[in-house]
């Protein structure tokens, strides 16, 4: 099938950028959408031009590095899908796709589709992990965590760090994936010592980061691809606003 | 030039070598750690869990990944599993028996000492893991589960869903992260590491690309370590992520590391065949399937209709018919080895024919679809869409792929490569796995190398060998000639402009790799590979086409300086596959097998890593041998029959 791409070039951080219009004519249903854009890529390459920058490493969903905006939509119109699992199966010979980086203030363009999402790792930085240097762990039988629990932990903890939560967002809040992490520590045992300090460090951080605010649109919930939920960010509201309230009662 | 080969493995009893080899070690004073500087090239378990645990004692780290975050190393994809030694499900497993596994697994061509001592850090890197909050799955008691895997007959295996590799980085990621914010471990991602800078015999820094701005810097410090991951892009094709690349350690090579068993690669049986030409990666899907699926291919050659409507009487469930102990669950080189066996003889399935069935309809009729989709509903999904196949109605198609190397860079029982102050852990290294990796053990390796090994042993290479005593500058001729060298080859691949992008001499590569030096080899192919090889290198250098310049993010560039290398590493690899002339676990020599196919090896002459010396460039490397003995596990055939 052939395939029309409108996508967005944009040289580096400080340049501007435009639409540029691609086709690409031989387009097997059996394709990544990313091995279709390898394609058109390694024709830009023969012809001496500039092949199309996007981030990708895995290609199994699971690294979080891959991800645009397809037509409106990030990652495309396939649910729980990354961008590297979306095969053209799902397109239809003559389709138009407009593609698009993650667009969001504390996510800068650094080149065509891919964007700096470092932001992320600062939020983990602020308090993101539980203190426990190499070599003073307990058994790890010691710790007994009920099902139920360690099950919820693994929802949260399934998130790929892949921003498309920031780009779906009107406001471009990172609430989805702050409070996912927040409740993945917040939801086990050990997270407990540290669970208030976390929660008014990470969202301080969030703040710090350009990233706005939940306005309830559950936009991110939508289009995450490892069905994160958005009672993640209901936790960390709770975790925040009980921390917040303590600390100023001293 | 030229080294010695000592593994230093401590005298004494199995059980006590690392004991006493942790105290006959030096230590830093904590008041002096923060006088020396260690580099760390990576971010996996192995880089992650090291230089996190580097920094929390006091070290000034640094950490170089080419990701845009150290969250997404490739440690990130691994699905099954971790092994550690706990016993916690009281059916005999202890220390002993997890070394004895692995030396056998890895059909006796690994160093007792070293997998030993794997065995004994199994149960710490649990307890550690736990701690920082990894989710693995429990029991409804609360406590750990555990599942089984190949190659062990106890229950050893802890999980977090399909996602244990995910689980685990992040754990490291988060006490790495940590470390950030305390200013003990500094971050450089997207960056790549090109060369490697060794002054008076030591390792003392890295050279890098800025991946963003094309800057190439150097970095010096007391110390090294390379935990860059595996090679099996050298096939192309493989489970493994798109960046994952040979250069560091390749580059390390050229400087006068020694490359242990380059030949000995694994290749996974069930992964998902390859669709077209365009074929970017291949995915694995998880060998638990082998409990339930069913294996087979048309009796006829060539029968080319749908599955469903071949006749019972005509199919060949050819694992079950070969190995009827094992069925189904023979292990990994065996399994991968029949179903190209079959291939061969015209009999796969698929559209390119290299395929074989994995049939669940059996599994289905006896336990009902409601328990398919509970143990494995998330891999039917995930080979749904990648296929667009529903394999509860049409039998999942596999074939066998690329996906682990043991070999690697040579390190004694400290981790130190030949070159003193270069440390490797993880994949990268030649790592304790012999010929063939048993499942779960990767990940164990890494973690154990990161968190509990290198801490010490390089502390005790700071405290004997002083190298801040010669402080190196960065305008020194070692530093300056690493910088250019980099900066040469960079420039002579952007002057080819040629005519075929790298990925396509990736291809070719990955062609010749898999046809010759793959699942299986013999003498006169791997004699072809070795005057296809350099023809298909001189080409690459005449004919890539590298758009753009250095001074911008250029992933055409960075791709091709990875395809160079793993170009050069391809002709080792053959030669090494050449020089044993044996077969031994995942290599396996045609000219040496049973009358049935088995792997015959040959213990008189080949029980020894086979370490290899860069002599420069169009030179023969130098072959050195170090010795196996092996005292606890006498060496036996292994059979699955
Ligand atoms: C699909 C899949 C499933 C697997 N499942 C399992 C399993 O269930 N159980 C198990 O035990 N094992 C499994 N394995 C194997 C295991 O995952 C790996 O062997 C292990 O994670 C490797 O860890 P590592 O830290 O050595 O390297 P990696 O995790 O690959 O990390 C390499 C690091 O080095 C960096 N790097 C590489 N080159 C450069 C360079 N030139 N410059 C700068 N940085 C560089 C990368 O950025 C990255 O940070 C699986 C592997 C695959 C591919
Ligand atoms: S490339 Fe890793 S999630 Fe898409």
């Amino acid at each position: 099938m052939r395939i029309i791409l409108h996508i967005w070039r944009q040289k580096d951080a400080n340049s501007p950028g435009k639409m540029v219009r691609y086709e690409v004519p031989d387009v097997n249903e059996h394709m990544s959408f990313l091995e279709m854009l390898d394609v058109l890529n390694e024709r830009l390459i023969e012809q001496g031009e500039d092949p199309v920058t996007f981030d990708h490493d895995c290609r199994e969903g699971i690294c979080g590095a891959c991800g645009f905006v397809i037509n409106g939509i990030p990652h495309g119109p396939q649910p729980s899908t990354t961008v590297c699992q979306l095969h053209m199966r799902h397109f239809k010979d003559g389709d138009e796709l407009y593609l698009e980086p993650w667009r969001a203030k504390a996510f800068p363009v650094i080149k065509d589709l891919m964007v700096d999402r470092s932001a992320f790792d600062r939020i983990i930085s602020a308090g993101g992990f539980i203190s426990v240097p190499t070599g003073s762990a307990p058994d790890g039988n010691a710790i007994p965590v009920p099902k139920e629990k360690a099950d919820l932990a693994m929802d949260a903890a399934q998130c790929i760090g892949c921003g498309a939560c920031v780009a779906a967002c009107p406001n471009a809040s990172a609430m989805l994936f702050t409070g996912a992490k927040i409740s993945h520590l917040a939801l086990l045992p050990q997270g407990q010592p540290e669970r208030r300090d976390r929660a008014l460090k990470m969202v301080a951080q969030m703040n710090a980061e350009a990233f706005g605010a939940c306005t309830n649109i559950a936009e991110c919930e939508a289009v995450c691809p490892k069905d994160i939920k958005i009672e993640n960010i209901a936790r960390m509201f709770r975790d925040f606003i009980s921390a917040s309230v303590l600390k100023r009662a001293g | 030039m030229g080294f010695e080969l000592n593994a230093k493995i401590p005298s004494g009893p199995i059980e006590e070598q690392w004991d006493k080899c942790r105290f006959e070690m030096k230590l830093v004073s904590p008041a002096n750690r923060r006088k020396f500087s260690v580099i760390v090239v990576g971010s996996g378990l192995a880089g992650g869990a090291g230089a996190a645990s580097l920094g929390e004692l006091g070290y000034n780290v640094k950490c170089f990944c080419y990701q845009d975050s150290p969250r997404r190393a490739h440690s990130i994809a691994a699905q099954g599993g971790i092994n550690a030694a706990k016993n916690y499900q009281n059916d005999g497993d202890s220390v002993f028996r997890l070394f004895y596994d692995t030396v056998k697994g890895g059909d006796f061509r690994s160093r007792e000492a070293n997998v030993y001592r794997l065995a004994q850090v199994s149960l710490n890197i649990i307890d550690q893991c736990v701690a920082q909050g990894v989710p693995f799955a429990r029991e409804y008691g609360g406590t750990l589960a555990n599942r089984s895997f190949g190659g062990a007959q106890v229950s050893r295996t802890f999980y977090a869903r399909g996602q244990t590799g995910q689980q685990l980085l992040l754990g490291a990621y988060q006490a790495l992260q940590r470390q950030v914010a305390q200013g003990q471990v500094q971050m450089f991602p997207r960056h790549e590491m090109l060369d490697l800078v060794v002054v008076n015999g030591r390792a003392r820094g890295i050279v890098t690309r800025n991946m963003i701005t094309g800057q190439f810097e150097a970095h010096l410090a007391d110390a090294v370590v390379l935990a860059t991951g595996g090679y099996g892009n050298v096939f192309y094709l493989s489970t493994n992520a798109k960046g994952c690349n040979t250069t560091a350690i390749w580059r390390a090579y050229k400087r006068g590391a020694g490359f242990a068993n380059p030949c000995f690669t694994q290749i996974h049986p069930t992964c998902i065949p390859v669709s077209g030409e365009y074929q970017s990666k291949l995915t694995l899907m998880s060998e638990s399937l082998r409990n339930d699926g069913r294996i087979w291919v048309p009796k006829k050659p060539g029968d080319k209709r749908p599955p469903n409507e071949i006749p019972e009487e005509e199919r060949d469930y050819y694992l079950e018919r070969i190995y009827p102990s094992f069925g189904n669950l023979a292990p990994r080189d065996v399994s991968s080895r029949a179903a190209k066996r079959v291939c061969d003889e015209g009999r796969g399935v698929g559209p390119s024919g290299n395929g074989v069935y994995l049939d669940f309809s059996d599994a289905i009729r006896r336990l009902g679809r409601r328990t398919i989709e509970e143990r494995y509903g998330n891999l039917f999904e995930m080979y749904e869409r990648i296929t667009g196949e529903n394999p509860y109605e049409v039998p999942m198609r596999i074939y066998p792929a690329s996906h682990y190397t043991m070999g690697g860079l040579w390190v004694d029982y400290k981790l130190m490569s030949t070159i003193p102050g270069l440390f490797v852990a993880g994949e990268a290294n030649f790592s304790d796995h012999g010929a063939n990796r048993l499942g779960a053990s990767a990940l164990m390796q890494g973690l154990a190398d990161g968190y509990f090994i290198l801490p010490y042993t390089i502390g005790d290479y700071l405290a004997s060998e002083h190298p801040e005593r010669e402080p190196v500058s960065k305008d020194a001729p070692e530093v300056k000639e690493a910088l250019d060298r980099v900066a040469g080859i960079t420039r002579r691949l952007l002057e080819v402009n040629g005519k075929h992008s790298p990925d396509y001499f990736h291809r070719e590569l990955g062609k010749i790799m898999w046809e010759y030096c793959g699942m299986s080899r013999n003498e006169a192919g791997l004699k072809r590979a070795l005057e296809l090889l350099p023809e298909l290198k001189e080409r690459f250098w005449k004919e890539v086409k590298v758009p753009g310049e250095n001074e911008m993010l250029n992933q055409t560039l960075e791709k091709a300086g990875r395809v160079a290398d793993f170009l050069e590493l391809g002709e080792l690899m053959c030669l090494d596959a050449l020089e044993r002339d044996e077969s031994c676990g995942a290599h396996f020599r045609e000219e040496h097998q049973t009358e049935d196919g088995e792997a015959v090896r040959d213990d008189e002459n080949f029980s020894h890593v086979a370490v290899w010396e860069y002599k420069g460039d169009g030179e023969r490397p130098q072959l050195h041998k170090e010795p196996l003995v092996f005292e606890y596990v006498k060496p036996t055939v292994r059979s699955y029959k």
